[in-house]
């Protein structure tokens, strides 16, 4: 086992899959030669040449749709999105088409592909590199969609993407990229789609979320368990859809506190979902109003630095949330 | 629509501020408080303030009485926010949910017996409040949630309370309930002590007075700068007589036009700050490895009050003429002595203006308003027989003394700069326009 970044774990994640299956390649802008503006796909042009690592216009829609044509006659691209922020004009691509292949052709089509996007704020990136689309294709049904926190998700995750027979839509949280690492092993293996993870065990509060606030919830729940004596519950949903029904509830019912966080805004995010989904089943469970901590019902996040930290989730704004559950 | 408990927290006053204190209360309990309307007033290291109400509302709970030093972001006050509608629905079933939550004297449930509640906080506004878990656990093994001490919030019964809950336990529980996770404070009115115990120790021979906030900050920064900064001391002699006569030309129309007195202070500082223009140095800060010259000139002006001196600031002094100056120092000089000051007043000095002369003095040797380089003292204007030529004449003169960071100015340009003041000062005359 070895500690690496989050963002070598996705880098050797599509490695390991290039090289385990010949049909699998990469596509996107700079993804060839330059190896990714963040890095991420460094290396693959030289090891399996222009034809699996390519360069492509900037052009979003093409680049989806190029990908989905190649996934309906048996490739099984990965396409990246520069930043998710420029994923807007392949939306029609994705969520009419790659979304809906299977079931418009009455399963004789399929449609393997992956897309990944770098999500989320923090690197004074403002209005057109910080966004979080995630409530933009979630409710689509058809589409899969994973967010990892963690470098051993985002690896074993990737894997399960490429490995899947339907489109999926992977979020990797870009401020993650090289904050973040943990152990991954050598070995192949894969984290599977639609199960959630219970990232700290707890009995006052249950947090759930996915994608970085989460790290934010654990450090505030070390906090917490040290100076106030509160055992936070973390659950991280890792796969935002399908939601894993089944832990959520089970996280929920624990201690009948639920805090969600997440970046992406509140009007209409995962969270509400989730709120809901507890809401419906467990009632007689519930010990205080479901609550979220999400990004502000704002258009964007600002680029200057306190307008950035309004807007953003932190460990302080995490913590203070699952204090006041706490006392509740 | 139910009416609500809302704490009032501490609010943040300044970056770098973590706790203020709590000098007296505006507002007792049961008084009816409106949006924005102060509460009380605070002590911070800097600067007074009054704490505005973040609601609307009746004031139920005083939570740190004064003298009380409270952290940011902690609860200070308990408000209860005005119902939205007037007629609330009919009784319900339940008798949980018409406990009316503002009733201070009478919050436990209904249907239980005294004594049993007499042990819990009867001022709990949400012991009658019970989540649907409460509800089914309770249901579930027929507890007597009357029974039960509530560890919540506002003393509500969370599930873990039913759930450890022993029915053996609620005999003991009755004498001495659980202490709640956050120990209530109690408050206490008592008023800030200022001069507390005389003769206690030392039969009547001495007596202390408290170190306010303010106080300590004083002392604090004095001590900085005194040990940080390596002081020098200069002094000229500059002659007001044509500056006088101008005043004493002017100020009767000046009264009539802006409504206030035309002291010698904006003429000073216009003097001071076209000076800093020339030598910008003079408006500086030392920072070990370089230094940093400040392009704002902000003006700190020393204020003193009977118990302490504040430095409020005026901010791109350069920017102003005389008449703006007047105003602005007018403006401070007068909230400084009524304790109005806002923090974003007291900040962001590049140099520091002291007029001793108004309590007499000729002669004074100023400490430097830490991290500043200089700070420059107006002395009493005096009548003095002066040598003009070979003649003796009797001039109005004014010493203007000058303390300055040796690590970054010299004598040669602090004698400049001086001169460039004393300059400006005696072109003043008699033909000098104020518009």
């Amino acid at each position: 086992m070895a500690v690496i970044e989050y963002i070598e774990a996705i880098r050797l994640a599509m490695k390991e899959e290039m090289e385990r299956d010949g049909s699998v390649f990469v596509l996107g802008e700079d993804v060839g030669k330059k190896g990714g503006v963040f890095g991420t796909t460094k290396g693959l042009y030289q090891q399996f040449g222009e034809e699996r690592a390519i360069d492509t216009p900037l052009a979003e829609s093409a680049i989806a749709g190029v990908a989905i044509g190649a996934a309906m006659v048996g490739m099984r691209p990965v396409a990246e999105m520069q930043y998710s922020d420029f994923m807007f004009p392949a939306t029609n691509q994705i969520i009419s088409e790659a979304a809906k292949i299977r079931y418009r052709s009455n399963n004789d089509w399929d449609c393997p592909i992956v897309i990944r996007a770098p999500i989320g704020g923090g690197i004074f990136g403002g209005l057109y590199h910080s966004q979080c689309p995630e409530s933009v294709f979630f409710g689509t049904p058809g589409l899969k969609i994973v967010a990892p926190a963690t470098a051993y998700d985002a690896k074993g995750l990737l894997k399960a993407a490429i490995r899947d027979p339907d489109p999926v839509l992977f979020f990797e949280n870009k401020k993650c990229y090289r904050l973040i690492s943990d152990e991954v092993p050598d070995e192949d293996y894969i984290v599977p789609i639609g199960k959630a993870n219970v990232m700290r065990e707890g009995s006052d509060i249950t947090v759930i979320g996915y994608s970085m606030p989460l790290h934010f919830a654990m450090q505030a729940a070390e906090e917490l368990a040290r100076d106030e004596g509160v055992e936070a519950h973390i659950l991280d949903l890792r796969t935002i859809q399908p939601l894993d029904r089944e832990a959520i509830l089970e996280a929920a019912a624990k201690t009948g506190k639920v805090l969600i966080i997440h970046e992406d805004n509140k009007t209409g995010g995962v969270g509400a979902e989730v709120a809901a989904m507890i809401a419906e089943e467990l009632l007689y469970d519930l010990d205080a109003p479901i609550r979220r901590l999400c990004g502000p019902d704002i258009p964007a996040m600002a680029i200057n630095p306190p307008g950035e930290k309004h807007f953003l989730l932190n460990k302080e704004k995490v913590k203070s949330a699952m204090l006041e559950l706490a006392r509740y | 629509m139910a009416k609500q408990i809302v704490e009032v927290t501490m609010p943040q006053l300044g970056e770098s501020l973590v706790s203020a204190t709590i000098d007296q209360w505006l507002k007792q309990p049961g008084d009816s408080v409106d949006m924005y309307e102060p509460l009380c007033e605070l002590i911070t290291d800097k600067v007074n303030a009054e704490l505005p109400s973040t609601v609307k509302g009746t004031l139920v709970k005083i939570l740190a009485g004064a003298g009380e030093t409270i952290e940011v972001g902690a609860a200070i006050c308990l408000v209860e926010t005005e119902a939205e509608a007037e007629d609330t629905p009919a009784a319900t079933s339940a008798p949980t949910i018409q406990q009316p939550v503002q009733s201070q004297t009478n919050a436990r449930p209904t249907g239980v017996a005294a004594a049993a509640a007499a042990g819990f906080d009867a001022n709990a506004p949400m012991r009658a409040r019970y989540s649907p878990a409460v509800q089914r656990i309770a249901a579930e093994r027929g507890i007597d949630l009357g029974l039960v001490t509530g560890t919540g919030e506002g003393g509500r019964i969370t599930r873990k309370d039913v759930l450890e809950y022993k029915p053996g336990a609620a005999a003991q529980s009755r004498v001495a309930p659980a202490a709640p996770i956050r120990a209530p404070r109690i408050a206490e009115t008592s008023d800030l002590p200022t001069v507390v115990v005389e003769g206690a120790t030392a039969p009547g021979r001495e007596y202390y007075i408290d170190v306010t906030p303010i106080r300590n900050t004083i002392a604090k920064n004095m001590r900085q700068s005194m040990n940080e900064i390596p002081h020098a001391w200069t002094m000229i002699e500059v002659d007001l007589t044509n500056l006088v006569q101008l005043r004493s030309k002017l100020k009767d129309d000046f009264m009539k036009n802006e409504g206030i007195n035309l002291t010698y202070m904006p003429f000073l500082m216009n003097a001071v700050v076209s000076a800093i223009k020339e030598f910008p140095i003079m408006n500086s800060v030392w920072a070990t490895d370089k230094i940093t010259v400040k392009r704002d000139i902000n003006i700190s002006m020393a204020v003193g009050t009977e118990g302490s001196v504040l430095t409020p600031v005026i901010r791109n002094a350069d920017q102003k003429n005389i008449v703006g100056l007047a105003h602005e120092i007018n403006d401070l000089a007068k909230r400084t002595r009524e304790g109005k000051l806002k923090l974003n007043d007291v900040q962001g000095g590049t140099f520091t203006l002291n007029n001793t002369g108004t309590f007499g003095s000729v002669l004074s040797y100023p400490i430097i308003n830490f991290p500043q380089a200089a700070i420059l003292t107006f002395e009493a204007i005096v009548k003095r027989p002066v040598v003009i030529g070979d003649m003796i004449g009797v001039r109005s003169m004014v010493n203007l003394c000058l303390s300055f960071d040796h690590r970054i100015l010299d004598g040669v340009i602090c004698g400049m700069f001086h001169q460039r003041i004393k300059a400006i000062l005696e072109s003043y005359n008699m033909d000098t326009k104020l518009y």
